[in-house]
Formats: structure tokens, sequence, C-alpha cells
């Protein structure tokens, strides 16, 4: 038989004190977004922005308002120009990225999987990486020639150390525990590698996509700015020879936009592989 | 089929863990091991299991297997081990994957696993949509979609709280109850040893070495009983003051390190 004490009795009722209510003390820390924030005060700026120049406070030759970027994005897009500036860019990004991305996950899973690898890979990838790559496309134009083939090199080589580096990274971040489970039901290494550390390594995986999406952008822009007749970099170096702030600001955008699209279908792909998290 | 610790010795660099240890597991057998924080338990199971090789002395199993053992020796672990990505049932699924099993086999033998463990309702969830009981839970059904002969323990219940532990101790009496299936038990809550195991071997200090190997004078069977709880509760204590002495040195040691 439980025995059960009386409910209204305590110190404080003893006493007579009048209770004091306790002080919150667990705020602030949990920061959150609003969804609806960013947008308006990005409408706020461009709105400001607008005014200044539609009130003569800047001058539009070195910064042209919103609508006139606008407005020149639009004749871009209606002569065809900027399709086809944007189709050289996104060709040479799409083909270096997916070399690079190729030989990197390839390199990394080695450098995660085997010892020799780790111990040959490691070395030449920390000599290697701190290289800014855009440095070697005059050395690429040399070997490959003026074509295509030494800007989409400068872009794979690029997307190709940091996108190793994550993937081994994503390996040996898999938890071994996982691992020594896998060989305790004796799962050959094929099946532990398919379904326990690509698994394990993909978040790692995904979020070395979004750093080499834009070290892919980066590379483009300055490889196209460095040698190319087609290209939004060789189209916003051309603009800005020619004083045309508006054109050039427009291809900034493209850029901003372009970014944000791939950032887009990253997150797609991490809402997609990563619905587990 | 049963389990031998051959004269088992283990160093991790210069610290010695494990030091001559030999017992023998017999068919459908449960043997808890038990001993002072550091003294090699999961070491040693890990060695039983073959996932760590021995610097001296071995593990080695002595006759057949029961028939349709797809993984004889089979460890349910501390932290479950379950991959957040996939299903329930997928974890169950996944140590046969690589098997001889049909889909329509490697299903049924899944179904069987998640009934016993009451888990049929939750095929489809995922691990972190699930209690540390039911991902538990989910690691016993692994373990028994492969049939073992025995199941190697490693403190599967020190991660929960003290109503899910009583809950799962349930489970483990009644899936053993049988006596087809044998365990080797590492725990450090002698109350678990003393309610589970057939045998209970007591490890010294680091270097773990066995200072007892005791046998229990009740069946599994009648240890529910009220009368029962005096004689176990005496045995717990008797084996606490087995080791309560290198259990303060140990956690001195732990402490100092």
């Amino acid at each position: 038989m439980l025995e059960r004490a009386p409910a209204k009795q305590g110190p404080a009722a003893d006493r007579g004190d009048p209770p004091r209510p306790v002080a919150f003390r667990g705020a602030g820390f949990t920061p959150s977004t609003s969804r609806h924030a960013g947008w308006i005060a990005l409408a706020i700026i461009l709105l400001l922005w607008q005014l200044a120049g539609s009130l003569s406070l800047v001058n539009p030759l070195f910064l042209p308002t919103p609508l006139a970027i606008g407005k020149a994005l639009y004749q871009l897009a209606l002569s065809g120009a900027l399709w086809q500036h944007l189709a050289y860019s996104v060709m040479r990004i799409g083909i270096g990225w997916m070399l690079g991305t190729a030989a990197g996950i390839t390199v990394g899973f080695a450098i995660g999987l085997s010892r020799i690898a780790r111990s040959v890979g490691i070395t030449f990838i920390s000599a290697l990486f701190p290289i800014p790559k855009i440095a070697l496309l005059p050395l690429l134009i040399l070997w490959l020639g003026i074509g295509e083939e030494p800007k989409i090199a400068t872009i794979a080589l690029g997307v190709f150390f940091s996108t190793a580096i994550s993937v081994y990274s994503g390996v040996d971040a898999v938890p071994r525990n996982l691992i020594r489970m896998a060989q305790s039901f004796n799962v050959p290494f094929t099946t532990i590698v398919r379904c326990v550390i690509w698994p394990g390594a993909l978040p790692s995986i995904l979020a070395g996509f979004r750093i080499t999406a834009s070290v892919a952008l980066l590379l483009v822009v300055s490889a196209e700015m460095i040698g190319a007749e087609y290209g939004i970099g060789a189209f916003v170096l051309q603009a800005g020879n020619l004083m045309q702030t508006d054109q050039l600001l427009a291809g900034v955008v493209i850029l901003s936009l372009f970014g944000l699209a791939v950032g887009k279908l990253i997150g797609l792909l991490e809402a997609r592989l990563l619905h587990w998290r | 089929m049963d389990l031998i610790a051959d004269h088992i010795s283990h160093r991790f660099g210069a610290l010695d863990v494990l030091d001559n240890v030999s017992f023998t597991v017999s068919a459908g057998e449960v043997v808890a091991i038990v001993g002072p924080s550091g003294c090699g338990k999961s070491t040693l199971l890990s060695i039983l299991g073959g996932l760590l090789a021995p610097s001296a002395g071995g593990a080695s199993l002595r006759g057949a297997p029961p028939a349709g053992s797809l993984n004889p020796l089979t460890f349910v672990f501390q932290d479950f081990a379950l991959l957040p990505w996939s299903t329930v049932e997928a974890n169950v699924e996944f140590p046969l994957l690589h098997t001889r099993l049909s889909a329509h086999e490697r299903r049924a033998s899944v179904d069987d696993a998640l009934r016993r463990t009451g888990l049929s309702d939750f095929r489809a969830a995922y691990p972190k949509q699930l209690s540390g009981g039911m991902r538990q839970r989910v690691g016993i059904a692994r373990a028994l979609a492969v049939r073992p002969a025995i199941l190697l323990m490693d403190e599967p219940l020190s991660a929960l709280d003290s109503q899910t532990r009583e809950l799962l101790m349930e489970d483990f009496i009644g899936l053993l109850a049988d006596g087809t299936m044998g365990a080797v038990y590492v725990t450090h809550n002698l109350e678990e040893a003393v309610r589970l195991a057939d045998r209970i071997v007591v490890l010294s200090r680091r270097p773990g070495r066995i200072r007892e190997i005791v046998t229990m004078p009740l069946p599994r069977s009648r240890r529910g009983e009220t009368s029962a709880r005096e004689q176990l509760l005496q045995l717990q204590n008797d084996l606490w003051a087995l080791i309560r002495g290198e259990a303060v040195d140990a956690e001195r040691e732990v402490q100092d390190a």
C-alpha cells in the first residue's frame, strides 16, 4: 500500500510567504529565420537604390538604377546575347564540374579506404590544394591550347581538390561502429562501401558540392575574363571596358541568379537524399 | 555449438588489457562477464566475436552451428549501431542482403524478427523516430533475423533508462528461455548478470584475469519468484563484495589518468 502525502502542504504555505514567480532565464541563443523578412529587406534596399538613382543622388554611369539594370537584362535576353554567353558559361561549368567531381569522388574514396592512397594522396592534396587554380590557367593554355580545354581544366582542378577533401573527410566521419556492425554480420567490403560508407559520407559530399559549385562559378568567370570571347565573365569584362555599367551589373545579376539556382538544386538534392537526418 | 575463449591475452600498445582468459560457453548457455571499469570486458567480447585480433590466445568454435544459422556469432551493440538512413525494416534486412536467401525468404525472416520484438507496426519508421528502447529492439530484431547460435551482447541496456531496461530485460529472458540460443552478456550491472546468466565470469582489474566463475544456483525460470529474491540479492552482494575494492581502484585510476 502506498502512503500518499497531503497535496496542499509546503514550506511557503507554512510560513505564509507570498509566492514569487521564478524568473525566466532561458531566452535567446535560438535564432530562427522569418520567411519574408529577407525578401522585404531586399525590396527596401532596391527601392532606396532606385530612389537614389531617380533623384540623381548617384551618377548612373557608376551605379545604374535597378530598373535600368532590369531593362538591360531584358534587352540582352531579347537579343539572344544573354543566352549565348550563358550557354558557354554553363557548358564550361557543367563539364568542368562533372570531371572534377568524378575524379574527386574517386580519389576521395581511395584516400578514405586505402592506406597507400591515403599516404600518397593526402601529401599531394595538401601541397597542391592551396595553389589558386586560376594561376595555372596560363600553363594550361600552353599545354592544352587556347580553346575550351584550359578553361574546363581549370574549373575541374578547382572542383577536384575540394571534392576529394570533402569525400575523404566524409568517409572518415562515418561512425566506425556502423562499419564494425556490418563486419560482424560478414557483410562483404563492396556492400559495406555501398550501403554504409557511401550514405554515411553523403552529407559531407553534398556539403562539398555547395563549395565546389561556388568554386566553379568563381573560376569560370575568372577564366573567361582572361581568355574568352563568349561567357558571362567575358561579357562582364567587355561591358566594364565600354563603361556599360547597366550591362555589367546585368551580368552580375545573372551570376547571382545562377549561384542561387545551383544552391537551390543542391538543397533539393539534400532534401531528397538526406531526408533521414 | 560451443564458443571457447582459449588463453586470450591482449595489449593496446604498452597497455595490458587482458591476461590469459579462458572459459567455454556451451550451446544454449548464457554467460555474463562482469568486472571493474576498464578490465577488458568489451575487448574480450570483440575478440570472441572476431572483430579484434588478440595479442595471444584466441577464440574458437566447437560443433556445428544450428541448421539455418546465417551468422552463428551475432553482436547486439551498446549504441545499437543502426543505419540512420534506413527504416526499421531495412535495418533488420541489412545483414540478410548478402546471404543466399531469396527475397521471399528474407521477407519472412524480417517479418518473424519484427514480430518477436514487437516492431511489426514500426517497420517503416527511421531510427531517429524511435526511443532508445525501441532502437535497441531493432538491434535485437536484426540479430534474431540471422538466427544466431550465440548472441554477443555488449552492455545492451546501459544506454537506456531504468524502466526501458526492465522491459528489455524481460524480453531477453523470454528470447533466451527455450535454450536454443546462447549468449555472452557483458555488463557492469550485477543485477542484470544475476537475472540473466547461467554462469558469471568475474574479471579482475586491468589487465583482466578471471577471478572467479560463479554458477547460478537457480534456473532462470525461477528467478522471478518472490522466494528467490533474497537468494539473488545475496549473490549480487557477494559479487559486489568481490569486485568492489578493485572497482574503487579502477575508478581512481581513470580519474588520475
